[in-house]
């Protein structure tokens, strides 16, 4: 049996669809923020994988043909942001204001941080890319000397955390405008925050998709700055 | 037809963004220029919206499914994480707590002053 799960093809992809079905299960039936669809299918699918003892390698080479989608479905975030392109204008100063400040405040407290604890130039550089989308952020880790593994591993806890507190910060913090909603988890979370922002809403989802562009390519520039600084 | 035009014309842009990536040397992946070049499509009407949307639409809908097999892979990373996973962890949780709020709030303030907002 374990044999033919891990030369199994659709084994990876079955085991995270049921278990995303799960999650949205098991959040429609206790309504708690922290009950996550992402977060419970990623615990579910870990679970699954000890229990099994199947080793993460043959769980992906079937799982990898859903991370192959990633990228077409990226630039069909284009869609329901051409669909709110009256909006975007009409807010256009807003958005890149605040996508702006965004970048800073994300580039300048990962500096404040790294010098409080001490952190090295290396794992400051691996830190700096971790609210953009991750095929951004590996470049920019690569290019200034990170440790790219970890700069997956934190934009990946930041996109599923930004996932799971999205509502509750923005509810916390009196930000209630759909754009500004869309545009501070875009910001903060790329594009799995993005995933929440489409389920609140499509205007918040429009402007979560622009701000991993936008975002991304000026963290781009950022980094490179900031990684001169410690 | 309908779906496999739909899925032709947007892996098409796909693999031109793929294409511009190898052409360009940033660090800007063929997804983000794939998203640019599908909006300026869409815009000129080169790319009617209703050529791509229900393909678009599923593709976006299953989207959180492509995060899981990534995210099971910091089951992976974990021996390296695990040296300083402490401040790694608290930094991650403060600064994305503080891009979300400065984000909002700025953005919220601008509408504000500007009158913008929904309606």
């Amino acid at each position: 049996m374990k044999e033919f799960l891990t030369n199994s093809v659709y084994f990876g992809v079955i085991i995270s669809l049921s278990a995303y079905i799960i999650g949205v299960k098991i959040k429609k039936k206790f309504k708690y923020c922290f009950l996550n669809p992402l977060l419970i299918s990623i615990l579910f699918v870990i679970i699954v994988l000890k229990i099994l003892k199947i080793d993460y390698e043959s769980y992906n080479s079937g799982a990898r043909f859903l991370s192959y989608l990633l990228t077409p479905a990226t630039v069909c975030l284009a869609i329901p942001l051409y669909q709110q392109l009256e909006l975007l204008k009409k807010n256009v100063k807003a958005v890149m204001i605040g996508i702006i400040s965004g970048v800073l405040s994300s580039l300048g407290s990962i500096l404040a941080f790294a010098c409080f604890f001490g952190l090295s130039h290396e794992n400051y550089v691996t830190l700096l890319p971790k609210s953009i989308t991750t095929a951004i952020g590996i470049g920019i880790s690569e290019e200034l000397g990170g440790i790219t593994t970890i700069t997956v591993a934190v934009i990946i806890i930041t996109g599923v955390l930004g996932n799971i507190i999205a509502d509750k910060v923005c509810k916390v913090f009196g930000i209630y405008e759909p754009v500004a909603v869309g545009l501070a988890i875009g910001t903060s979370s790329h594009a799995i925050g993005t995933v929440r922002a489409f389920e609140i809403g499509e205007i918040e989802g429009a402007m979560s998709s622009l701000s991993i562009a936008v975002s991304g390519v000026l963290t781009v520039i950022g980094a490179s700055v900031f990684a001169n600084f410690l | 037809m309908k779906h496999i035009n739909q899925f032709g014309i947007i892996l098409g842009i796909t693999f031109l963004g793929e294409m511009i990536h190898s052409i360009i040397s940033l660090p800007i992946p063929a997804s983000i220029y794939g998203l640019a070049i599908m909006l300026i499509c869409l815009k000129t009407k080169v790319v009617k919206v209703e050529k791509v949307k229900q393909a678009g639409g599923f593709l976006i809908e299953i989207m959180p499914l492509m995060f899981i097999p990534a995210a099971v892979g910091l089951l992976t990373a974990w021996k390296e994480l695990k040296v300083i996973w402490f401040p790694v962890v608290l930094i991650t949780v403060l600064t994305t707590v503080i891009v979300m709020v400065v984000t909002g709030r700025t953005a919220q303030a601008v509408m504000k002053k500007d009158g913008g907002g929904k309606n």
